[in-house]
């Protein structure tokens, strides 16, 4: 697997895996009105991946792959998401906890890579940066409201914090396929990132009345294909139309 | 229901700088910034307007239909304020 490859799959993958997640959501949100905002998020990032799959199919120079085929033919371990975008939907405050630590990256990412040498990565990141600022205004508003709104909210949102932080190291995780993608201009250092994350993503927290876990073990390995047990779940039920019928078109 | 999802807002949105705001539907929320926020993804998804105003629903008076008779019928048989008894020059547009 080319390195160029690789790193376009697992941009495409965490957003692929991120949408499936959110989607589950759709007409089970806690207002209708914010069940459309969420559903319309993951509807983005699902555009968002769809171009993604695409180019990395073309990257793979293998025959008879297409976006379709990456999609709904891989399995578990083939995924190269990030653990964090796998992890169940739990309650809102939940979602919401995970959600913002995942538009607050790609805000950053993204605002990057609109300067890729990749042209059209840039022009998807291009178009992305418009659609996570408003994710991440809308997710972040709900961590203030949870935080600072009953004591039930807020404890919620602590258990949901104390749950998934220990996810959120593995977005900065950098290997040869990083490494390579930035000394290639495609990608960029994302560790040179890491301080404005974590300071931004910390406030908001913190100015919510919530705490950081102290000392977490931060895991990895999703971008490598080894992923926590809710993955396999996840695909088997985006997976299941697709091979039930594999010469459908659509 | 308005404990589980909040408070009623009316929406009214631009089309483009300088025209007026048009009322275009109403939504729930808790709080300004969700309103403001439910108003984009309501009823902007598909280009409808570029700016919005949300105001909370109670904010609102409104007439209610036994006025009906005593505010709006009065102007039946007054035909003289409409701006009809004089020629307008073809060259005026947009009357």
């Amino acid at each position: 697997m080319n390195h160029h490859y690789k790193f376009i799959l697992r941009l495409a993958d965490n957003g692929l895996i991120n949408s499936q997640r959110l989607t589950e959501w759709t007409g089970h949100g806690p207002f209708l009105e914010e069940d459309l905002a969420l559903t319309n998020i993951a509807l983005d990032i699902l555009g968002r991946s769809k171009m993604l799959l695409e180019h990395a199919a073309k990257l793979s120079g293998l025959e008879n792959v297409s976006e379709d085929t990456l999609a709904y033919f891989r399995n578990e371990r083939e995924f190269l998401n990030t653990k964090l975008v796998e992890q169940p939907n739990g309650d809102y405050a939940q979602t919401i906890v995970k959600q913002v630590m995942v538009d607050y990256f790609d805000l950053l990412h993204y605002t990057e890579l609109c300067k890729s040498s990749d042209e059209v990565l840039a022009g998807i990141a291009a178009k992305t940066v418009k659609e996570v600022t408003y994710h991440y205004r809308h997710t972040s508003s709900w961590v203030t409201r949870f935080g600072l709104g009953t004591e039930e909210s807020n404890q919620r949102a602590q258990a949901a914090l104390n749950e998934l932080w220990r996810f959120s190291g593995e977005l900065f995780f950098t290997d040869e396929t990083e490494k390579f993608a930035e000394e290639n201009g495609i990608g960029v250092n994302i560790n040179a990132s890491k301080d404005k994350w974590t300071k931004t993503i910390t406030t908001l927290f913190e100015e919510a009345n919530l705490k950081i876990p102290a000392d977490a073990f931060m895991q990895d390995g999703g971008k490598n294909g080894l992923h926590t047990e809710h993955l396999g779940y996840l695909l088997a039920e985006m997976q299941s139309l697709a091979k039930a019928h594999p010469e459908a078109k659509w | 229901m308005s404990d589980t999802q909040g408070p009623m807002w009316e929406v009214f949105l631009q089309k483009k700088a300088g025209q007026p705001f048009v009322h275009c539907g109403n939504l729930h929320a808790f709080d300004k910034e969700m309103a403001l926020q439910n108003a984009r993804d309501l009823y902007t998804r598909r280009m409808e307007g570029t700016a919005i105003w949300v105001v909370k629903s109670e904010h609102i008076v409104a007439s209610s239909p036994e006025d009906q008779g005593a505010f709006f019928e009065p102007a039946n048989d007054k035909i003289f304020r409409h701006p009809t008894f004089y020629q307008v020059p073809d060259i005026i547009k947009h009357m």
